[in-house]
């Protein structure tokens, strides 16, 4: 009676802890809308990542040393012998940069189908604390290798506290704990990285989750699946997130680890995005890099920093540009929530600010020349004015009539026929024998598409 | 659970005392917690005077050295330096140094005790980058308005060869000087005032 025992053993566990209450609440009998694309495939990838980063990080602190003398060793003794450790210590510092990428376009899908609106406010919330709290453990994560990158990045961060008028030298005295970045500094860092700022991002994340579960989840339509209900008070437009939504994420997680792998094995450094040159050069306090640059994440700030020719100023600025994130779900007077019924203003104002957040994000790499100083005045004037004037366009917005029921999207199985008409379209035929060759491109043709394309463009930003 | 009887003022003061006496026992441990960060006892001491020979400058050479950590320049500034600092003060931001950090006895317009020796805490006022030495006139990076200075790499912050900040970058005041006196002439001790003479 093998089983019965085990029945006894899961039973005697029942009876003490709601085990199956939690699964059916959270994951059998958690009903997410059914028409999630690809765009919902961020939050579960920044789960993954996560554990990713904690199970390496904690293999990566049996061999680090944060001591202003061995840092730097130590991290290149665990590239050259430690076993393993060059795979574990690219995983994490690649790591770091995929929960950037999926953070990011995790956000933008919640400015794109309206997620952080009412009754979604605190989700955000919590949402942009975990943002910030993921830009302080990158930060002090960044100093542990004690490369020059390290070390001129942390006194520049740090200085950032010091243009706080009254307190600002003794707060960022204080957070030194020297009067230059120095082996206290690193130290401290450390305990951050490992065990402060990480217990904050659990905490974080579980509050995100408990929030979105008890509002359930937004959809590409942006409209409320609890509206029409079965008998059983199922909605109608809802599937259980367990099998579906944790099967459709498992083909999320493929190809995410496909690319992941790609740029472990192939390019770590992503040619020095990823792992600045300038970082395998161990730490200098008498000689700055001759340009430097904070990691691609956070260079869409350092640019706004750089825009403004007043050191309090521009740290407030810098500052202003992360808090107006906060305020999002009130900015936006907009009733409809989903991009695809919004009016074409809100389209526009939102191309805008990816092209201001990008074209930041790509000054902040560059040197500051006066023309790039002039371009990224311009692009901090974009994006701040994304957000301030939003309580105002968004109030002449013409929206669109919003379905009473989840739309279908055609699949990509329907699509097939369509693109390969547009394949005839573009090409033709040749009498070349080798099969390789038997089409070639007409440029007539690609130059139809290429108009319907912009037809298309402007007609879906209307 | 039966209620009667129940003194709800007191339970109400109970409550409130409790809520004190626990708030200030939370504020008496957040000292230790949030001096613990302070710079340590070893980390004040570890700010020593540094002596340097500078029998050795060329001129137009500048030598770096560490003090509490810092970088520190001397720069052996050749007189047509000296020309070119006179006839800079419209386009820097605070000429006269009266808003920057220096001992007294620099607080001139040349910023030193010897006109051709200057020294300087070599960090960026703007967010504490050290700036890269710049002497040459107009270089193609910096374009004709560069008379020779300090080019803060990080922001792009000015200064010339006296460490006075420019108009329209982002450090907001002249490079830091050192307290500093020269021992003869060939060494300076650098993070000491010069000795009161005799009078």
């Amino acid at each position: 009676m093998k089983t019965n025992r085990w029945t006894a053993c899961g039973n005697w566990i029942l009876d003490r802890f709601p085990l199956t209450k939690l699964w059916n609440e959270h994951m059998a009998h958690y009903y997410a809308p059914k028409n999630f694309n690809f765009w919902y495939f961020f939050g579960s990838l920044a789960l993954l990542v996560l554990v990713i980063q904690f199970l390496t990080g904690i293999l990566l602190t049996m061999n680090y040393k944060p001591d202003a003398d061995q840092a730097f060793d130590s991290v290149e003794y665990i590239m050259r012998d430690v076993n393993w450790g060059w795979l574990v210590r690219y995983m994490h510092s690649t790591g770091a940069s995929a929960f950037f990428i999926v953070v990011y376009l995790h956000m933008f899908r919640g400015m794109m189908y309206g997620s952080f609106k009412q009754p979604r406010e605190l989700i955000w919330i919590f949402g942009m604390l975990i943002y910030v709290a993921l830009m302080a453990e990158a930060f002090m994560g960044y100093l542990l290798p004690w490369g020059q990158m390290s070390y001129w990045g942390a006194q520049v961060i740090i200085s950032l506290f010091s243009a706080i008028p009254l307190v600002g030298d003794e707060l960022s005295l204080w957070i030194r704990g020297d009067y230059v970045v120095s082996d206290a500094t690193l130290n401290r860092f450390f305990a951050f990285h490992v065990v402060a700022v990480p217990l904050v991002l659990v905490l974080l994340v579980f509050l995100h989750i408990v929030a979105l579960h008890e509002v359930g989840s937004n959809n590409p339509d942006g409209i409320d699946i609890k509206k029409n209900k079965d008998a059983n008070g199922i909605p109608l437009d809802g599937i259980p997130f367990h099998p579906y939504y944790t099967v459709k994420d498992l083909a999320g997680v493929g190809v995410f680890l496909l690319f992941f792998a790609s740029v472990i094995f192939y390019t770590p450094e992503m040619g020095g995005y990823f792992l600045e040159h300038d970082n395998f050069i161990p730490a200098d306090p008498l000689k700055t890099p001759e340009h430097i640059a904070p990691v691609w994440y956070f260079t869409p700030f350092y640019a706004i920093l750089r825009a403004v020719p007043d050191k309090f100023a521009g740290v407030i600025t810098m500052g202003g540009a992360i808090f107006v994130l906060f305020l999002l779900p009130w900015l936006d007077r907009s009733e409809v929530r989903s991009i695809r019924y919004r009016g074409g203003i809100y389209k526009k104002a939102l191309l805008l600010f990816v092209i201001s957040f990008i074209g930041l994000g790509y000054l902040g790499t560059q040197p500051a020349t006066s023309g790039a100083t002039t371009v990224a005045r311009v692009l901090t004037a974009v994006y701040f004015g994304f957000f301030l004037l939003m309580p105002i366009y968004t109030r002449w917005e013409k929206t669109k009539p919003i379905p009473e029921r989840l739309t279908d999207q055609p699949g990509l199985e329907e699509r097939i026929p369509a693109l390969l008409e547009t394949f005839d379209e573009i090409t033709v035929k040749t009498d070349n024998a080798s099969i390789w060759l038997r089409r070639k491109p007409d440029y007539k043709g690609l130059g139809n598409l290429a108009l319907r394309l912009v037809k298309k463009l402007k007609s879906s930003l209307d | 659970m039966n209620n009667e009887g129940v003194d709800k003022s007191k339970r109400q003061f109970l409550t409130s005392a409790l809520t004190v006496v626990g708030a200030v026992g939370s504020g008496y441990i957040a000292v230790p917690f949030l001096a613990q960060m302070q710079p340590s006892t070893k980390a004040m001491a570890a700010s020593a005077p540094v002596t340097v020979d500078i029998s050795k400058m060329e001129p137009g050479q500048l030598i770096r050295v560490a003090w509490r950590g810092k970088p520190v320049w001397l720069l052996n500034r050749t007189p047509q330096v000296l020309e070119t600092l006179k006839t800079l003060d419209d386009k820097l931001r605070d000429p006269l140094s009266n808003e920057s950090e220096q001992p007294d006895y620099t607080k001139n317009p040349l910023r030193s005790i010897k006109p051709e020796i200057f020294v300087a805490v070599g960090l960026c006022t703007h967010l504490g980058c050290s700036p890269t030495f710049r002497p040459e006139i107009a270089p193609v990076d910096l374009g004709k308005d560069w008379h020779g200075g300090f080019f803060c790499p990080c922001h792009g912050s000015w200064f010339d060869l006296a460490g006075r900040v420019y108009r329209g970058v982002p450090a907001p005041t002249n490079l830091e000087i050192p307290p500093y006196h020269f021992v003869s002439d060939t060494q300076i001790i650098i993070g000491e005032d010069p000795v009161e003479k005799a009078a």
